[in-house]
């Protein structure tokens, strides 16, 4: 399988002077994907995405290929959000359909509340960003690897699942890549802790674009319960569920999660 | 020297399978089946009274710090603690320094609030307080009081400055901060000592801290757990930060804190203290990394070295001290333990290597009754407090960092 290659493209911004880091790959239409709270990765999901459209994955601050101090610069979700709106106009892109995963499901949602004129079509995969008392969302940033894998993914034997569970063998690299993925969820912790509660359910209303919401029946870390949460607040949503499929649906069921979105996104 | 008898109040009767019952001693240890009002209420005053005999003994300082929601030490606020051991040595007319170690301002709104409390033990003790300042652990201000992680450190920062200024400016202000914002700063009551009293500033080993400390002209205070060369590792390079940003080397630039135990014989103190030695490093130290430090506590720089610098033997306090028994906690140097003249040596001989003007002992600790602590309390103040009295006189350094008011004279000690 030939694997799409994306360039990483710097944008000066003006909102607190802050540097963006975005990988654009593919061909065909614009959509932009919001990374997870572990970091931007090129993945599998995201290849095959980019085989029919051009995926424009920005870095949250202080990940990927920003400044790693730059997260010190954002006050709140507010910064966040300012960022996010000038770059795509910066980059051009006055309406296009958004895509994001888990913490980068929550950014989506929240860019749409901010600006709702500016997004095609909106595609969430277990989005955090609300709060249901009775189903508390476990707190990914308190837990051992070995906790957090089983509270992650229920098919450990995807391809992609595997790939992102073997380590670096090159000790040295391997605590890299440990140092990074904490310095990740500190800098996009930012925004979500102590509670992942953002306030979005009070926003939610003002997103109009068609909305499709992709859930892995057996998710751990956000039940499926938030499925119909979400589409209960969001005015214009489905729901689709993973059958044998955590919290990572695109990982574990790459073919499944592909298919729906092509279909979706068009 | 100046030595200060430090408490961090522990539950004192965990049950054998703590460590494997419960997933840590912090934020996860269920009250309804660890904690007992009748248990707890006797804890605080067993505390309170050892740390006033070691005031009433000779001990230059008492000292109590902050920790949430565990078993470690729960003082929960030290300046209830530090309020009652001012007000008792002043009317007993003790010129014991209070050493707050301190409120965690990071996750105090606003943190004036610390500024107010640490003016009035100020005001009551008559000018004998010692400021600490901690950063906090992941546990305390993150967890239990829902700090950000990332934001902790500049949060810190911006109190601290807020509180020297709500001390010391004869004017009323407004703080227009990043985090705190306050229409107007007027603090009653101002503290005793002038300007303020001495600040200190306790740390585990990052650098940034080190030339902040150095920076501001405050001194420095570590815990040492893990033994001679952990500890020789941090004064070293402390002391070449200090030389880097032009200081002297004034020896009360730096404290350390260590648990000891004395009695009559070596063989006696290592078998007396081991229960207790081991249930502090096995069950209160029962303590995961994310709850030392979450994801973001720790900056970026930090976080690389910690991960490939291979420099911390024990990372992961709930996993990596578990099968150290207190035998290998002795020869490891993690505590002092020995009789008075062993206890002697190797405090004089730490406290030479590290060039530490301050130091803090731990007499009791973890499972240690208060029959016990009392012994050794009174044990070391007879046979080893007054050989450190004398240490750094003859370098005649002054302590600048110690209340003026808190002078204990020399042979005080009983």
């Amino acid at each position: 399988m030939t694997v799409v290659e994306p360039e990483v493209r710097h944008v000066s911004l003006q909102h607190l002077d802050f540097t963006a880091a975005v990988r654009i790959g593919g061909k065909g239409k614009p959509v932009v994907y919001f990374h997870t709270a572990g970091g931007p990765r090129w993945d599998r999901f995201v290849q095959e995405l980019a085989r029919s459209y051009t995926v424009i994955a920005p870095d949250h601050p202080g990940t990927g290929n920003t400044e790693r101090d730059s997260i010190y610069r954002f006050q709140d979700l507010w910064d966040l959000l300012y960022m996010y709106d000038e770059l795509l106009d910066r980059l051009g892109y006055s309406r296009v359909t958004f895509i994001g995963a888990s913490f980068g499901g929550m950014v989506a949602c929240e860019l749409a509340a901010f600006r709702p004129e500016r997004v095609e079509k909106l595609l969430l995969i277990d989005p955090i960003g609300i709060w249901l008392d009775e189903r508390p969302v476990v707190n990914w940033m308190l837990l051992y690897p070995e906790e957090l894998v089983p509270i992650l993914f229920e098919n450990l034997e995807a391809e992609p699942v595997k790939e992102f569970l073997t380590l670096p063998t090159d000790p040295q690299e391997a605590a890299l890549a440990q140092a990074e993925l904490v310095w990740t969820f500190g800098a996009t912790g930012k925004f979500v802790w102590p509670v992942p509660d953002t306030g979005l359910a009070k926003r939610a209303h003002r997103i109009a674009a068609p909305t499709l919401i992709i859930w892995g029946e057996r998710d751990r870390l956000i039940p499926v319960d938030y499925a119909w949460e979400f589409q209960r607040i969001l005015p214009n949503a489905h729901v689709h569920i993973v059958s044998s499929a955590g919290h990572v649906p695109q990982w574990e069921k790459l073919e499944e999660v592909v298919r729906v979105s092509k279909e979706f996104i068009g | 020297m100046k030595v200060t008898l430090f408490h961090f109040m522990p539950h004192r009767d965990l049950p054998a399978d703590f460590e494997h019952r419960y997933r840590s001693s912090w934020v996860d240890v269920p009250w309804w089946e660890l904690g007992d009002p009748q248990q707890v209420q006797r804890y605080y005053n067993w505390s309170l009274d050892e740390l006033l005999l070691g005031a009433r003994l000779g001990f230059d300082g008492v000292g109590t710090n902050e920790h949430h929601q565990n078993v470690y030490g729960f003082w929960t606020n030290p300046n209830l603690a530090g309020a009652i051991l001012a007000k008792i040595t002043h009317d007993e007319n003790l010129p014991t320094a209070i050493v707050q170690l301190g409120a965690t301002i990071t996750s105090t709104t606003p943190p004036v609030r610390i500024a107010e409390e640490y003016a009035v033990i100020d005001c009551i003790s008559g000018g004998r307080l010692v400021a600490g300042f901690p950063v906090g652990l992941s546990a305390d201000a993150n967890i239990s009081y829902g700090i950000p992680p990332i934001e902790s450190r500049e949060r810190w920062r911006e109190a601290l400055d807020l509180i020297l200024k709500a001390w010391t400016a004869r004017d009323y202000f407004t703080w227009n901060g990043k985090y705190f914002k306050l229409p107007r700063v007027n603090l009653w009551p101002r503290p005793v000592q002038d300007p303020h009293p001495p600040i200190l500033i306790p740390g585990a080993a990052s650098s940034s801290t080190w030339d902040f400390v150095h920076d501001r002209d405050y001194s420095y205070a570590f815990l040492s757990y893990f033994g001679g060369q952990s500890a020789i590792n941090v004064a070293d390079r402390f002391w070449e930060r200090a030389v880097a940003k032009g200081r002297d080397l004034n020896p009360y630039r730096l404290a350390y804190l260590q648990l000891v135990g004395v009695a009559p014989t070596d063989e006696e103190a290592e078998k007396l203290f081991a229960p207790h030695v081991e249930y502090f490093y096995h069950k209160l130290l029962h303590l995961p990394t994310f709850y030392t430090s979450a994801p973001g506590h720790t900056d970026y720089r930090s976080l690389v070295f910690l991960f490939t610098g291979g420099t911390h033997k024990y990372l992961d306090l709930a996993k990596d001290l578990k099968a150290l028994k207190a035998i290998d906690m002795y020869r490891e140097g993690f505590v002092v333990v020995g009789s008075p003249n062993t206890v002697r040596q190797r405090l004089i001989s730490e406290v030479q290597r590290l060039r530490a003007g301050h130091l803090m002992v731990v007499l009791q600790f973890g499972s240690m009754p208060h029959e016990l602590a009392k012994e050794n309390i009174e044990l070391f103040s007879r046979e080893v407090l007054p050989a450190l009295r004398s240490l750094w006189d003859n370098e005649g350094w002054e302590p600048r960092w110690w209340p003026k008011a808190a002078h204990v004279p020399a042979g005080a000690s009983a």
